[in-house]
């Protein structure tokens, strides 16, 4: 574990894991986005950023192959993602851990059979190992004895939290939360960043994440791409500590400061 | 109270032209719950010759408002815009001239509101021509992975838990047998009897037993069972799918690499595909009973009597004849409900849709395959 530990933080920063061409959003004929252009390094903590309703989630659907793209490509390494056949999409699916923004706990079963169901699927575990990764899973974000509840039976942000455990289930390569901390208090989302951090040093994983929290944002990304609705497109990706300290767009800038600038600017105006 | 009632006086405005200024004097109390003047004899004044070039306010008469006054001032903003006519707020009480500031903040966004456009007839019709060859694309589609599934669940070799299997089986059939025997009875007393006014009159009454027997196990024991069925299980399938669509617990399967359709479909198809025969052949003989029963207490007829003439009427051809219809219908119940399931957008109002759509494509359909069934043991002269 220690030397896993220390291959992982070698190779940060070093090979693009994620590489995203010339993308267009599109629901029918209503485009979203077009022409994003980014690339995530392994092993980095990439943030999406943007307003509300500016297709943060939209896009991680396509990273993940729930939408197919109106135009432009994916890869995942040399892997082209978008033009994939299903089988091959499928099992480079299996290296994916994904946290959506409703939780969406499969709501017949229990948290540990939620976070079981993929080792269930894929290893050749017994039921007593499952059992155990998955209590173990569980008692990573925060719900040990939780085990045998039902999703209804927990609230929101325990929900969200079972569904980190659940994407975490099988130690995947590239994890995609979306919204992460919304509906948690400011000490559980927190301890999440802490978490998010740990998983990278530990697994190596590569994690992008959709968030809207500066707090957040500025403790564990060390990249992002920030969405603009009004242009339709990508305005800056980066460092987001780099953003702030550089960017000249205002956009930006009053995003990355809430606001703070331009009413400080208004204010010595009038 | 009622004096200060009567006092309030109702919304009102004055227009005041003076050469380039229009003023608006608002009077009263502007509340939703009043009739509140409309905003467009103000517009009707900002587009007469010559044009305002400002428009301001006077507001010292109003004695009260809410989002009813807004609105009004939010309709005649966006006149003043469209017409390059300046607005004045500075007559506005702060409160209203924040709200107005805040509802304008966030700009529209631009085709965001296509979808509102009226479209042409001709456009309509193609619109819809062309939704129904993509619905039956996906249909298509649905039946041809279905059967992919169905053949790896033969070899064993599908993936689903057993315990979602086992629970459906347990939903389709043993807690259907109430309702399934209360409609099948019922059924079987209805042919009774309109048979029994008819062949009374002959003194035929003991074929009453023939026509109740065929007509329940040829057709009528399936169908009303499937109707049941579909009312009952296909929309649970719908709304339970469809409910799943919207929490995001199928994408959640999908980006794990299992197949939803496995997964979900296919044990509630098969448990379906299992359970509907022996439904039908329990409300056959439930029916079978309801008219015995109309045969002894009214008919004078016996019990023993009543049914050798039943069994002696039918064939085994008939039996199986039955049991193939009941596997196609719960085929084609489970088929419509996970189909309509799959197909929820993404509200809780959709999945109430996808459950009705489920109900009525199942039962067209089922209605559809009794006639097939009919012309095809016509042919096959059974
Ligand atoms: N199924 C859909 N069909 C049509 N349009 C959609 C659909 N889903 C989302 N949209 C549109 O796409 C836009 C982006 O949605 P998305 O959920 O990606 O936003 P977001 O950036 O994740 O917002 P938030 O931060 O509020 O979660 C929205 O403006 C919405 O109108
Ligand atoms: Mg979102």
């Amino acid at each position: 574990m220690p030397g896993s530990g220390t291959a992982a933080s070698a190779a940060i920063g070093a090979e693009p894991h994620i590489i995203v061409r010339n993308l267009t959003m599109a629901y029918g004929s209503f485009v979203l986005m077009r022409d994003l252009n980014f690339t995530v390094k392994r092993g980095d903590i990439f943030v999406i950023m943007g307003g509300s309703g500016c297709g943060k989630s939209t896009l991680m659907r396509h990273l993940v192959g729930l939408k197919e793209p109106a135009a432009g490509e994916i890869f995942y390494r040399d892997f082209n993602f978008t033009r994939a056949q299903p089988h091959e999409r499928e099992l480079m699916l299996r290296r994916f851990g994904i946290l959506y923004q409703s939780g969406a706990l499969w709501s017949s079963m229990t948290l540990a059979e939620n976070v079981g169901l993929p080792l269930e699927e894929f290893t050749n575990l017994t039921p007593e190992q499952i059992r155990k990764i998955a209590s173990l899973k569980l008692a990573l974000v925060g719900l040990k004895g939780f085990e045998d509840f039902y999703p209804s039976e927990i609230s929101g942000g325990m929900q969200k939290r079972a569904g980190l455990a659940r994407a975490m289930a099988l130690d995947p390569e590239v994890l995609f939360f979306d919204e992460p901390s919304a509906g948690l208090d400011p000490i559980s989302s927190r301890l999440l960043d802490e978490l998010i951090l740990e998983l990278r040093d530990s697994l190596g994983a590569t994690i992008v994440v959709v968030t809207h929290e500066l707090a957040s944002i500025f403790t564990i990304a060390n990249n992002s791409v920030f969405l603009d609705a009004e242009s339709r497109t990508q305005i800056a990706t980066g460092d987001p500590h780099e953003m702030l300290a550089h960017s000249t767009d205002p956009r930006v800038r009053k995003f990355l400061t809430r606001g703070a600038e331009k009413n400080g600017a208004e204010n010595s105006h009038g | 109270m009622s004096m200060t009632q009567s006092q309030l006086r109702q919304g009102s405005i004055a227009l005041d032209r003076s050469d380039s200024t229009l003023r608006l004097r608002l009077n009263g109390h502007w509340h939703l719950s009043r009739d509140l003047p409309a905003a467009s004899s103000v517009i009707a004044e900002l587009f007469k010759q010559p044009a305002p070039r400002v428009v301001s306010f006077d507001t010292s008469g109003l004695s009260g408002w809410d989002s009813g006054l807004i609105s009004f001032l939010l309709e005649v903003e966006s006149a003043c815009r469209e017409r390059g006519i300046k607005d004045d707020r500075e007559g506005l009480p702060a409160g209203i001239r924040r709200l107005i500031e805040l509802a304008e903040a966030v700009p529209e966004k631009e085709g965001t509101r296509a979808a509102a456009r009226r479209a042409s007839i001709l456009e309509r019709v193609g619109d819809r021509v062309l939704a129904y060859s993509v619905g039956m694309a996906d249909f298509l589609t649905f039946l041809g992975d279905l059967s992919i599934a169905m053949f790896k669940f033969v070899r064993g070799k599908a993936r689903y838990r057993t315990f979602d299997f086992m629970e459906t089986v347990q939903q389709s059939g043993p807690e259907a047998v109430g309702i399934v025997s209360l409609i099948a009875f019922l059924v079987g007393v209805i042919l009774a009897f309109m048979g029994a006014v008819q062949l009374q009159q002959f003194g035929a009454s003991i074929y009453v037993a023939d026509l109740v027997g065929i007509g329940m196990v040829r057709d009528m024991g399936a169908m009303m069972t499937a109707i049941i069925m579909s009312g009952r299980t296909g929309a649970a399938f719908a709304a339970k799918l469809g409910t799943m669509k919207v929490t995001q617990e199928i994408d959640a399967f999908t980006t794990m690499g299992i197949s939803p359709l496995e997964f979900l479909v296919l044990p509630r198809v098969m448990a379906l595909i299992l359970m509907m025969p022996l439904l039908c052949l329990f409300a056959d003989l439930v029916g079978i009973l309801g008219g015995a029963f109309v045969g002894i207490t009214m008919l004078d007829l016996s019990f023993s009597t009543y049914m050798r003439e039943t069994i002696s009427t039918f064939t085994f051809v008939n039996f199986i004849g039955g049991l193939a219809k009941g596997t196609t219908y719960g085929a084609l119940i489970g088929l419509a409900g996970c189909l309509r399931g799959f197909q929820c957008g993404n509200s809780s109002s959709a999945v109430g849709d996808a459950a009705t759509q489920a109900v009525v494509m199942s039962i067209v359909m089922v209605v559809a395959a009794c006639g097939a069934f009919a012309v095809a043991f016509n042919i096959l002269r059974i």
